[in-house]
Order: structure tokens, then C-alpha cells, then sequence
């Protein structure tokens, strides 16, 4: 096994991981973690991608992963801001109880 | 200009007022509705007095005293129409007569009518009536003249169908309404035509009526395209109106069927006053009938026409009336025949000779009516001459007064007023360089009237009283009183002996047979006082006048006419009076065929039964098969095509257009539906899709990179 491959292992169980949390989760703030662990999962591969690359002195990989980070903290942001409107709104965070997103 | 002149109108408005008055007001208020009627009248007749004297006293200024006012009524084009009004001895002395004799018939009615439920519908129509026909007396202008000349129409109509739930006297009404209409319509004819020709309608207008010199000039002149002039074809057209109101020969039919109306209508309506509103038409235009180029003869075409057709209802109708037998179908052919001799005075003598026959006519035939109407009455509404008798003992008023105006009528020599003007008539007739026919048509008459009537008088108030209710009565007392009570006598109880009317039917009586005499004293040829007022000219008193140009062995042969058909008359009914109601007549026995033909009528209504009305029922028939089924089947045919069209239209969008429409919503909205369960609002259902998603995916990929 090479590194690349253990890394890839890695990331796509972190991915497997988040998405079960983010899909069965009731809580919304839990959901959101799940989100964020399969972001992270995906940060994982561009850094694995890049470091086992043919090409790992230009910092190009180390870049997007900055610029993936401080997008997803913006999203995290916004994600915990929509659960606290919807908090206020619902008096919940369950997210089987919050069905108004259907037409 | 006078100030009667001026306010001419108010004389018919009044009545009319009154009449419009009555009909709002509730239908018990009879004493309101007599009082309105008979004192309106008494207005109009006083005003009509002030135009009387008005007349008489400018009378002789210049010619003939003549004022015109008048009102415009509406505008058309550039022109506009005027109605107006005109004052001159012919309007003055109609105007006295008619408000006069109005205002007696109606005091009459009021105890004729006493009992009838429609009172004030009576009284409102006879006002409307009297203010008709005050409106045709007055008329200066044509227009005018014919409006009310339908009103007096159609209130003749409501009259006789008065009582009309009688179907002899829906049926007489009608057959009145639509005669007369037949003559209406050549009157309407000639009014257009004149309009045409002159431009106006007015009679007298300072010079520009279409009576005066300049249009007559020019309408004598102006030829038509079958040789005649255009004044004689349309005095022609008017006199077929005038023949239609007075039931002149061939539309006389309708009269004697009026009498179905009430007593006192037959009176005013039917004998005095409107069926002389056609002899007072023809007087009225009498300059347009009798005008002619100069140096041909003084006969005009119109007149002869007018005359003849006078002189041949006078004797038809007179000879028809000997041998009727209901006491107001006689005077009614009477009345025919007198508005014959009416006719013929004024085509042989001009306006006053008729004119003079109108007026004392009207005097001695309403009190005729209004004696026979007292008889009827008095007779618990019998009407057959034959079943009365005798009445002389029971109804002296009456008797004495119908006695006067029967002599009036039959021109009894020197003292009644029909005398006098019976024999202007047939003096004027007896000079007409045309033809003598008409002289001993109008003699033959004067036998025939005087016949009739005497045979009338003898059967109703000589003899014994032949009444069959009478014997009914005397055998058993209840039998009358059950079988037969009339609609409104109240005091009929069992006792059948006729009685004497009221006061306030005899003084009527008594007020006419006096007018009956006296009246005949202002056309004497002694003293033509008439004549003159009417033309405008002072009279003469001149006895010389008697003798001259053989008026006296005239007045002699009248007289030996009259006295014959007295005495033939007494002879054969008052002598040898009938002793039972069934004996059949005098004249029937002598002569079956001919009393069978007089009696009949001529089968005139027969003959009109099988050509005209049966002509016109064809016409009628013809026209409903062609509605029926040729323009109704066309109307079908377009009906059904249209039916089968939208069906056809029906059809197709709802089976082919809605239904196509139908099934794709149907599988828009099902696939819809089947979507929408997909959106279910759970955020993570979504997700779970997703990740499945992602798991084909990859599993498609790592299939596709094997293989």
C-alpha cells in the first residue's frame, strides 16, 4: 500500500463517516458536523493529491486547502445562522419536524 | 281679434279634463263623475254660447266672420306644423248644438245609467267623446281634425262595446271600428295628398290655407294622370272618410249595429253628433269640393258624387226601415237615411241646406233616441216594437214628446223643424241642372219616413200593450219575478205594466221637443236667417219669398208626401192594430218577398259575408298557409341547419379538443403528484438521495473502468 492510497482510505472513510452523520442525525447542529467532516474529508485528497503529486514543491495544493478552510468556516458561519433563525422560528432544531422546504 | 277666439280650446279640453279626471278617480263615486261630466259640459256649452254671439256680433263686417289662433306642435325639416283653431258661424253653430245636446244626453244618462256597476266608465268615456268631437267641430287644421276624428272613432268604439260582455256588442263595436277605418283610410289619403300639393293643412290662414283662393286655383288647375283634378280627387278621398262616419251607402252597415251601446249613446253619438261629423266634414271643405274653372259647370264632379251617394242612402236606407221591427235599429236606419238627405243638401244646396238638416236632425233624432231609451227602460229593456203597444197611457211625457219629434222627423208641414229643412233639401234638389233623379229619390224618402215612423208610433204607444211578461205576470205573480228579472230594475216586482221614467229623463225630453219645433223657424224661406249666418249675410224677412220660383207648390207636394205616408202608415198599423206579438206584419202578409228582402236588409251584410269578408278571410288564410309554410319552413329549415351546425360543433370540442386537453392535464397533474412525493421538506431525505446517488455513480465508474 502506498501512502497515497492510505491517505485516500482515510479520506474516504472520513467522507463515508460525515455523510452517515450528516443523513441520520436528527439534530441540526449534528448534521452540520457530519457536513463539515466530509469537507474536511475532501480537504484530506486535495492535500494527499498534492503531496504525492508529480509536482510538490509548488504550494499550489497548500493553497486551495487555505482557501477551502476559510470558505467552509464562512459556511459554518452561515450554516450555524440559518439553525439559530430556524430555531427561533421552529423552537427546534429537529430536523424531521422543519418539512417546510417541501413546494 | 276676440277673446273667445283666442280661447276656443278650453271648450273641448274642459270635457276632457273632466274625463281624465273621472278615470283616476275610484269606481263607487258616481256623483263625482256626473258632476264633473255635466258641469264641464255646461261650461262648454256657455263658452260655446260666447262664441255664438261673438259670431253674431261681428256678423256682416266683411263677408264672413272668421277668426284663426292656433299654437305650433312640433317641427319637421325646415317647417313647421300648425294646429290651430278656427271661429266661424259653420264652428259656432256645430259648437252650440253639440255642447247643447252633450249636456241633455248626459243629464239623461244620468237616470238612464243609474244602475249600471260602470258608471263612471260611462261618464268618463262620454266626456272624452264630447271632447273629441268639440275638437273636430273647432279644427282649422286637417291634422287636428283627423286626431280627433279618430278619438271620436275610437270612443264610438268603447261605447258601443259598453256593454261588452254582451258578444253582439263586442262584435257590433268592432265591426264599427274597422267600417269606419275603411273610410278613415281614404281621408288619410286626401290629407296627404293635399299636404303634398299645398304644403299646408291648414284651412284658413290668411290666404295661405289650403281653402283659400290661391291653392284651390292651383289645385283646380293641376290635372291627375286619369283627367281629373287634383281638388276633386282629393275632396273624393276626404268624402269616402265622411262616408264611412255617417254610414253613407256602401260602409252604412255599421250603424244599425251600433245600436248595441247604450241608449243614450245611440243618442249623442250615433244620431246627433258624430255620425254628423262626416256632413260636417264635407261642409267644411266644402270650397275644396265645389271649386271649378271658371265657365265650366257649377256641378263639380265631388258635389254629383256626394249627391248621389246621398240620395241613394236616403231612400235605401229609409226603405229598409219599414220593415224592421226593434225600436232603435229604425231610428238607426232613419238616421242613415238621414244623413243622406244631409249629403245630398249639400251636394245640390251647399253648406247651409245641409248644414240646417244637421243641426234640427240633431235635435229631433236625439230626442227620438232618448224617447226610445225612455220607452226601453220604461219597458223593462224590451226592445221589440212588436211586444209594446199601448204606451200611450203609461208614459204620457214620453209619449207627447217622441210624438213631437216624430212629426219633426216625417216633416210634418209648417210647425216642426224638419219640415223646413227637408224641404230646402229637395227644393235646392229640385233646381239641380244636373239630374232630377235625386229630387224623386228624396221625395220617395220623405213617403217612406214619414211611413215608418207612423208605423213605429202605432205599434209602440197605440193599441193595447201586447207584452208577454204582462200575461206571465197576471197568471202567476212569481213566475215574471223569477224568470226574468232585468239587470237593473229594481223594483220590478212582478208587476209588468211599463211605468213613466224619472224626471231627470223626462226633462231632457221636454227641453229637445222644444228645440224640435222652434228650431225650424230660423231657416223658413221666408226668413233664410241660417243661410245668411252662415255665408255672412244679413237676412231678409220677406214673405214674398214663399210664393216666388214655385216654393210653394213645393211645400204643397211635400206636404201631400208627408200626409200620404201619415196616413198610409195609420192605415195599415194604427187602424187595424196586431193583437198578439207573433202576428206577422201587415206588409209581410200583402207582400212576403219584398218585406223578406226590407227586412234583411237588403242582404247587404250577406253580401259583404260572401265577397269581401270571405275574400279577405281567403286573403287571411292564404297569408297564414304561406307563414306557416313557407316562411315558417324556411325560418325551420335555417333552424335546423343551425341545430345540426353547433351540434356538430358540440361534437368535436368536447371529444376531440377537450378531450385530447383533458388527458395531457390529467398526465401533467398525475406526473406532478408523483413528483411532489419526492419534495417532502426533509432536508435530509435529500441528502440520503444524494449519497445514494454518489454511490451509483462511483459504482457505474468502477464498472465502466473494469470493463
Amino acid at each position: 500500500m502506498t501512502p497515497l492510497q492510505g491517505c485516500l482510505l482515510v479520506s474516504a472513510l472520513l467522507f463515508a463517516i460525515g455523510l452517515a452523520g450528516a443523513v441520520t442525525r436528527r439534530n441540526a447542529i449534528l448534521a452540520l458536523v457530519g457536513i463539515e467532516l466530509m469537507l474536511n474529508a475532501a480537504n484530506l485528497n486535495f492535500i494527499a493529491f498534492w503531496r504525492y503529486g508529480p509536482n510538490p514543491e509548488a504550494l499550489s495544493g497548500m493553497m486551495v486547502v487555505i482557501f477551502s478552510i476559510a470558505i467552509a468556516a464562512a459556511e459554518a458561519a452561515v450554516g450555524l445562522a440559518l439553525i439559530i433563525a430556524i430555531y427561533r422560528h421552529y423552537r427546534t432544531v429537529n430536523l424531521d419536524e422543519i418539512k417546510n422546504l417541501k413546494g | 281679434m276676440t277673446w273667445i277666439a283666442q280661447n276656443l280650446w278650453l271648450i273641448p279640453v274642459l270635457p276632457l279634463a273632466a274625463a281624465g279626471v273621472i278615470a283616476v278617480n275610484k269606481q263607487r263615486q258616481r256623483k263625482l263623475a256626473a258632476t264633473l261630466a255635466i258641469g264641464s259640459m255646461a261650461m262648454a256649452f256657455l263658452l260655446s254660447l260666447c262664441a255664438f254671439s261673438a259670431t253674431l256680433l261681428h256678423r256682416g263686417d266683411n263677408g264672413v266672420f272668421r277668426e284663426v289662433a292656433g299654437f305650433n306642435w312640433l317641427q319637421f325639416g325646415g317647417q313647421w306644423l300648425h294646429l290651430d283653431w278656427v271661429l266661424d258661424p259653420l264652428t259656432a253653430i256645430m259648437l252650440v248644438m253639440v255642447s247643447f245636446v252633450s249636456l241633455l244626453i248626459f243629464i239623461f244618462s244620468v237616470g238612464y245609467m243609474a244602475h249600471d256597476e260602470n258608471f263612471m266608465r260611462f261618464f268618463c268615456f262620454l266626456s272624452l267623446f264630447a271632447a273629441a268631437m268639440l275638437g273636430v267641430v273647432i279644427a282649422n287644421s286637417l291634422l287636428l281634425f283627423f286626431v280627433c276624428w279618430e278619438l271620436v272613432g275610437l270612443t264610438s268604439y268603447l261605447l258601443i262595446g259598453f256593454w261588452y260582455h254582451k258578444p253582439s256588442a263586442a262584435a257590433a263595436a268592432k265591426k264599427a271600428f274597422i267600417t269606419t277605418r275603411i273610410g278613415d283610410l281614404g281621408l288619410l289619403l286626401g290629407m296627404v295628398w293635399l299636404y303634398a300639393e299645398t304644403g299646408t293643412l291648414n284651412f284658413y290662414a290668411n290666404g295661405s290655407g289650403c281653402l283659400e283662393q290661391s291653392a284651390l286655383a292651383a289645385m283646380v288647375t293641376h290635372m291627375t294622370a286619369a283627367g281629373m283634378a287634383v281638388s276633386t280627387a282629393i275632396g273624393l278621398l276626404i268624402f269616402l272618410g265622411a262616408v264611412g262616419k255617417s254610414g253613407q251607402l256602401p260602409l252604412h252597415v255599421w250603424l244599425p249595429d251600433a245600436m248595441e251601446g247604450p241608449t243614450p249613446v245611440s243618442a249623442l253619438i250615433h244620431a246627433a253628433t258624430m255620425v254628423a261629423a262626416g256632413v260636417f266634414l264635407v261642409a267644411r271643405v266644402y270650397p275644396l269640393m265645389s271649386v271649378h274653372i271658371e265657365g265650366a259647370a257649377a256641378a263639380t264632379t265631388a258635389l254629383t258624387v256626394v249627391t248621389w251617394i246621398g240620395a241613394l242612402t236616403a231612400i235605401f236606407a229609409a226603405s229598409i226601415a219599414v220593415a224592421q221591427t226593434d225600436i232603435k235599429r229604425i231610428l238607426a236606419y232613419s238616421t242613415v237615411s238621414q244623413l243622406g238627405y244631409m249629403m245630398l243638401g249639400l251636394g245640390v244646396g251647399g253648406v247651409s241646406v245641409g248644414m240646417f238638416h244637421l243641426i234640427t236632425h240633431a235635435f229631433f233624432k236625439a230626442l227620438l233616441f232618448l224617447g226610445s231609451g225612455s220607452v226601453i227602460h220604461g219597458c223593462y229593456e224590451e226592445q221589440d216594437i212588436r211586444k209594446m203597444g199601448g204606451l200611450k197611457k203609461f208614459m204620457p211625457v214620453t209619449f207627447a214628446t217622441y210624438a213631437i219629434g216624430m212629426l219633426a222627423l216625417s216633416g210634418f208641414p209648417l210647425f216642426f223643424s224638419g219640415f223646413w229643412s227637408k224641404d230646402e233639401i229637395l227644393h235646392a234638389a229640385h233646381g239641380w241642372p244636373v239630374s232630377h233623379i235625386p229630387f224623386y229619390l228624396g221625395c220617395a224618402g220623405a213617403l217612406l219616413t214619414a211611413f215608418y215612423m207612423t208605423r213605429q208610433v202605432a205599434l209602440v204607444f197605440f193599441g193595447s200593450y201586447r207584452s208577454s211578461r204582462r200575461e206571465e205576470a197576471h197568471s202567476s205573480p212569481h213566475a215574471a219575478h223569477i224568470k226574468s228579472e232585468p239587470p237593473h230594475v229594481g223594483s220590478y216586482e212582478g208587476n209588468a205594466v211599463p211605468r213613466e221614467s224619472p224626471a231627470v229623463m223626462t226633462i231632457p225630453l221636454i227641453v229637445l221637443a222644444v228645440f224640435a219645433i222652434l228650431l225650424g223657424f230660423i231657416g223658413t224661406p221666408a226668413w233664410p236667417w241660417f243661410d245668411g249666418f252662415l255665408n255672412g249675410e244679413p237676412a231678409q224677412f220677406n214673405f214674398a219669398k214663399l210664393t216666388e220660383g214655385g216654393t210653394l207648390s213645393l211645400m204643397l207636394a211635400s206636404a201631400v208626401i208627408v200626409f200620404t205616408g201619415l196616413g198610409l202608415g195609420w192605415w195599415l198599423y194604427g187602424k187595424r192594430q196586431r193583437k198578439t206579438a207573433e202576428e206577422p206584419d201587415v206588409l209581410q202578409v200583402a207582400q212576403p218577398t219584398l218585406f223578406r228582402l226590407l227586412e234583411n236588409k237588403y242582404f247587404v251584410d250577406e253580401f259583404y259575408e260572401t265577397t269581401v269578408i270571405r275574400f279577405n278571410a281567403w286573403a287571411a288564410h292564404g297569408s297564414d298557409f304561406l307563414d306557416r309554410w313557407i316562411w315558417g319552413g324556411a325560418v325551420l329549415l335555417v333552424t335546423w341547419v343551425t341545430l345540426g351546425l353547433s351540434w356538430l360543433y358540440r361534437f368535436t370540442d368536447d371529444f376531440v379538443v377537450n378531450l385530447g386537453f383533458d388527458a395531457g392535464c390529467e398526465t401533467l397533474r398525475e406526473g406532478g403528484g408523483e413528483m411532489s412525493r419526492w419534495q417532502n421538506g426533509r432536508v435530509q431525505t435529500y441528502l440520503r438521495v444524494i449519497g445514494v446517488a454518489l454511490v451509483v455513480l462511483v459504482l457505474i465508474l468502477m464498472w465502466g473502468r473494469k470493463s
